[in-house]
């Protein structure tokens, strides 16, 4: 374990490297999922408002 | 191919995909991923090949956002379709990240490997110049209030743009650069082991399904947007 956490004494790059790329896709598809659940949430408040 | 484009159609369509697409997406990473830590390290660059993994997919994805943006961009100035404009405007901030994120896990390869984060070559250079097309075609769009006008005005800047595509794919070959040279996609088959060519793969059609998954959202969410604002104009 200790070894595979090193990543061969390159783990000051692998390791922000992949922290980085999962953040930013995760950060990005909960933002994408959450605008578009809003959107709908909007759209169906206004549509049943209106006869 | 325009009878499809209707937002109506595309809405009906596209609704029971994405799940399915999405699904597809996370099984590819999952497997990518693990097929990433599982291989041996390179014999010359150790453990930093692994970088490789989420380096090229993000570059890659990039590049292939940028070319629909502006097909997309192209398909709606020509012919003045409104789902086109949505699809262009909405490719932007998502090609944006993935861009950001190959040049941040560039530069994390870069120091252990060449000991600089960052060198102004050719191909480092372009590739921030992608960023750059990307957050002005962004402002753009922001800037201007009317969305047809905007609609025409991003769609110029993002066919004259798509000039640096084809800089970017050839400047390791145009200028001597300390960035790799073509090593997949080349005559005579890849240049890499299959140990790395599998998580690789695994990882790039990831990386192009999570896009299309995200992608196919955000023009929904266009769409809607679009349906509401017109609604409010309506009651107002």
């Amino acid at each position: 374990m200790t070894e595979f956490l090193a990543q061969g004494g390159y783990a000051a790059f692998v390791w922000p490297a992949y922290g980085v790329s999962v953040a930013g896709l995760v950060v990005a598809a909960v933002i994408v999922w959450r605008s578009y659940a809003k959107a709908k949430a909007h759209l169906a408040a206004l549509e049943t408002r209106r006869p | 191919m325009f009878a499809y484009a209707n937002p109506k159609r595309f809405m009906d369509l596209s609704g029971p995909f994405v799940p399915w697409l999405a699904t597809a997406a996370a099984i590819l990473l999952v497997v990518g991923l693990y097929l990433a830590f599982t291989a041996p390290p390179d014999y010359q660059q150790g453990d930093t090949v692994r970088i490789m993994f989420i380096h090229v997919p993000a570059a890659w994805t990039a590049m292939m956002a940028y070319a629909l943006m502006a097909f997309s961009a192209a398909i709606g100035l020509i012919n003045r379709h409104p789902l086109a404009d949505a699809a262009a405007k909405t490719a932007a901030p998502l090609g944006a990240l993935f861009t950001a994120l190959a040049l941040v896990t560039g530069s994390l390869w870069g120091k252990p490997m060449w000991g600089a984060w960052w060198v102004w070559d050719a191909r480092l250079t372009s590739f921030l110049l992608l960023l750059f097309l990307y957050l002005g075609y962004i402002a753009l769009w922001n800037a201007i209030e009317d969305e047809t006008r905007a609609a025409r005005a991003t769609a110029i800047l993002a066919i004259v743009g798509a000039v640096n595509l084809p800089i970017i794919e050839f400047s390791v070959e145009w200028w001597s650069t300390l960035h790799q040279g073509e090593s997949i996609l080349r005559k005579g088959g890849p240049l890499i082991a299959p140990v790395f060519l599998w998580p690789l793969a695994a990882m790039a059609l990831g990386y192009t399904l999570l896009f299309f998954t995200l992608w196919i959202v955000r023009i929904r969410t266009e769409i809607l947007n679009r349906r509401l604002r017109a609604l409010q104009m309506g009651a107002a």
